[in-house]
């Protein structure tokens, strides 16, 4: 069997360790003897949709987001709505899956067009808005997920979109309703950024087993030896979860502190 | 009497004697708190002046060799050498060198060599009007903490901007966010990097940060790449280019080859191994040249550079040799693995991970580094540190093919990879920053070794 991933931008949107899910991909599907070709499409290269079966973007910073609109929305940008409407797979993590919504107004109020493929959008209140930054879990129909957010962007989602899960620890899409990510058909958004893959085999799997399965039908995905991903899990898991308690712990403080200078 | 300066000594003196550490933050905090304008007080008698070291890798290294240079050119240094690089690290430093009047003795000779964080840059430019100013790189690096490569650019663009025009730039030609700074400043500068040669490589290395033109935005095309993004840059759009260095070094069988500004040609050696400590030394040089130190002190700083604690650094514990080196990035890890992978197989690797505030709390970026160029070569590791099952799981991946142990815990995961090395064999010790203080505490007490804060003096 064989399976072919559009890399989007790698040279661009490569922010913080984001090659990490396209390795595990890779050396998750040769451990099951799957072939994964990885190709990189860099701003002015043509995508073929029929092509490939698994898209992956990855996290950029402010300048590079916006040469990226440009081609996203003008070159790659139909021919990526009609592989996720024939149910390719998609993950798109941070600066990927804002570029995906609607819209991206960023800190200094510039509208950069989205492709619109999830009914999301993104606000950057402003340069001196504070950053959602740390350790994530979220809980997933499958389990937790974890991993490490890093955004100054506040993403809401219409009707259309429905988040990848709930937030337990950290922030997610906007800090306010409590969802994190966004899902639409096979294609989903995350701010857990650069490599969330490792740590969250169960969801590597899932991607592969959606790919596989509208290429070859259902197919079985042999059981792996997880064990050091599962513990790198639940050390995230653990770290995320301590961090309410400091915060909460903070608050409580800076509550007597105030009421010290308020006498 | 100095209330400010007497507090830190007594602070400096209480922590050490309670074993706390090496006392070079707390002091410094308590010396500003009781006097703001402690720096600028106190740095005014420094009268040969002070110099800033900032970027992302080699501060530590690149302030020491500088100040052995100045030191053997008769100069008193003071410096913050245990590496507290904020400004309460610079404000500790000049308490420990001030009398308890608050003033600096034999003013006169006395040169401040402060490294300096990429974001207290501009603080410490403003409060010490330094007589040089010294970029190194800008890598990827701690982004939880600094937002975005991009910012720190900024940040050193405006810093550099805004200097008086007393003060010299010491840039980096081959990193092109480094370069672009004399763009923004306007002033003397000059430029060091290093000869294309037999170390170049191929490509730029996934971690690469600043592929862009600092000018246009275009993608750079490289003639020649040193290690991550330094090289020979150039952009194809606009054709801005590499600056031709003033101070141009060449890299001949580990010794460096350099031709002067003045057009001189002076062979050094190489006190560290890689492509990343001749930057080191480049920069430290072409400093002291600005600074105007003699050819005699510059050679003889480098020669007697003993290097600068958990920078490759050489121990024997129980008869094994431990060899002790800080990776804290993607680009400067990137350098030990090419290291390493021109030693002998089979490795034997204690790896340390954390994510203490000092680490970065994000760990993401153990994925940017290449461990695959250890593919085959490594007998075993040991992954340790607060994220120790990340890292274990980043080795996995990279299908080293090798005994991989986790131990989180430091002083176990050392005990067991040093029962592990047969006595005689070498053992490869790789600390992110705050993993490294208590690896390397632990390893000098076995070895035998006084702690870091004593060392750190001359």
């Amino acid at each position: 069997m064989k399976l072919r991933l559009a890399w989007l931008y790698p040279r661009h949107m490569n922010v913080y360790g984001d090659r990490g899910n396209v390795i595990v991909l890779r050396e998750r599907c040769a451990a099951r003897d799957i072939g994964l070709e990885v190709e990189e499409l860099g701003p002015g290269d043509r995508l073929e949709a029929s092509r490939y079966d698994l898209y992956f973007l990855g996290g950029a910073q402010d300048r590079e987001q916006r040469l990226v609109a440009r081609d996203l929305t003008a070159q790659k940008g139909p021919a990526l709505l009609e592989a996720v409407e024939a149910g390719a797979v998609v993950l798109a993590v941070c600066g990927g899956y804002q570029l995906l919504g609607r819209f991206y107004r960023t800190a200094e109020g510039e509208e950069l067009p989205g492709l619109g493929l999830f009914d999301a959008w993104t606000v950057h209140p402003g340069p001196a808005a504070r950053r959602f930054i740390g350790n994530v879990a979220v809980g997933w129909e499958e389990g937790t997920l974890v991993g490490f957010e890093n955004h100054g962007g506040r993403t809401y989602l219409g009707p259309g979109a429905r988040p990848l899960g709930r937030v337990l620890a950290g922030f997610g899409n906007n800090g306010e309703d409590g969802g994190e990510g966004a899902v639409y058909r096979n294609a989903f958004g995350t701010y857990l950024h650069g490599p969330l893959l490792p740590k969250n085999p169960h969801f590597a799997d899932r991607l592969i087993a959606l790919a596989l399965a509208r290429r070859y039908g259902q197919v079985a995905l042999a059981p792996l030896d997880d064990a050091l991903a599962w513990a790198a899990h639940r050390r995230a898991l653990r770290l995320a979860r301590r961090r309410p308690i400091l915060e909460r712990w903070a608050h409580v403080l800076g509550g007597v502190l105030s009421w010290q200078r308020s006498r | 009497m100095d209330a400010a300066v007497l507090a830190a000594k007594g602070a400096s003196l209480i922590v050490r004697r309670l074993g706390l550490g090496g006392g070079t933050a707390l002091p410094g905090l308590l010396a500003l708190r009781l006097d703001p304008a402690l720096v600028p007080r106190l740095a005014a008698d420094l009268r040969a002046g002070s110099v800033l070291v900032t970027g992302t890798n080699g501060k530590t290294t690149t302030a020491r060799l500088l100040a052995g240079m100045a030191r053997a050119a008769g100069l008193r240094v003071v410096a913050n050498a245990a590496g507290s690089n904020l400004v309460r690290g610079i404000a500790a430093a000049l308490c420990q060198a001030a009398r308890a009047d608050g003033r600096i003795g034999e003013g006169e000779r006395s040169l401040g060599v402060f490294e300096v964080d990429e974001a207290t840059l501009p603080e410490a430019a403003a409060l010490l009007s330094p007589r040089a100013v010294v970029f190194l790189n800008l890598f990827r690096d701690q982004l939880d903490r600094y937002g975005e490569v991009d910012h720190v650019a900024e940040v050193w663009r405006r810093a550099a901007a805004s200097l008086g025009t007393g003060t010299a730039l010491v840039l980096n030609a081959d990193d092109p966010a480094v370069a672009s700074l004399a763009g923004a400043a306007r002033r003397p500068t000059l430029f060091y990097g290093l000869a294309p040669g037999s170390h170049c490589l191929p490509t730029l290395e996934h971690a690469a940060d600043a592929r862009w033109c600092p000018a246009c935005a275009g993608e750079l095309t490289y003639g020649c790449v040193h290690y991550a993004h330094l090289g020979i840059w150039r952009c194809p759009e606009c054709g801005l280019s590499r600056p031709a260095p003033h101070l141009e070094g060449s890299l001949e069988e580990g010794r460096l080859h350099l031709r002067l500004p003045d057009g001189g040609r002076r062979f050094l050696p190489l006190p560290l191994e890689g492509t990343y400590a001749a930057y080191d030394v480049m920069a430290a040089v072409a400093t002291a040249l600005a600074l105007g130190l003699p050819w005699s002190a510059i050679e003889e700083g480098v020669v007697r550079f003993g290097g600068a604690f958990g920078r490759q650094e050489r121990l024997v514990v129980q008869g094994r040799h431990v060899h002790v080196v800080l990776a804290k990035n993607p680009a400067g890890l990137n350098q030990v693995l090419r290291i390493l992978s021109q030693r002998p197989a089979p490795l034997r690797l204690a790896l340390f991970l954390n994510d203490g505030l000092a680490d970065g709390r994000d760990v993401s970026w153990i994925w940017d580094v290449d461990f695959e160029l250890l593919s085959g070569r490594v007998e075993w590791a040991v992954a340790s540190g607060t994220r120790a099952e990340d890292l274990a799981l980043r080795l996995h991946y990279a299908r080293l093919g090798c005994e991989l142990a986790v131990e989180p815990r430091p002083v176990a995961a050392l005990r067991l990879a040093i029962g592990r090395t047969a006595p005689g064999e070498t053992l490869h010790v790789l600390p992110t920053y705050t993993a490294l203080l208590r690896v390397r505490e632990v390893l000098a007490r076995w070895a035998g070794r006084p702690p870091f804060w004593e060392e750190a003096e001359p």
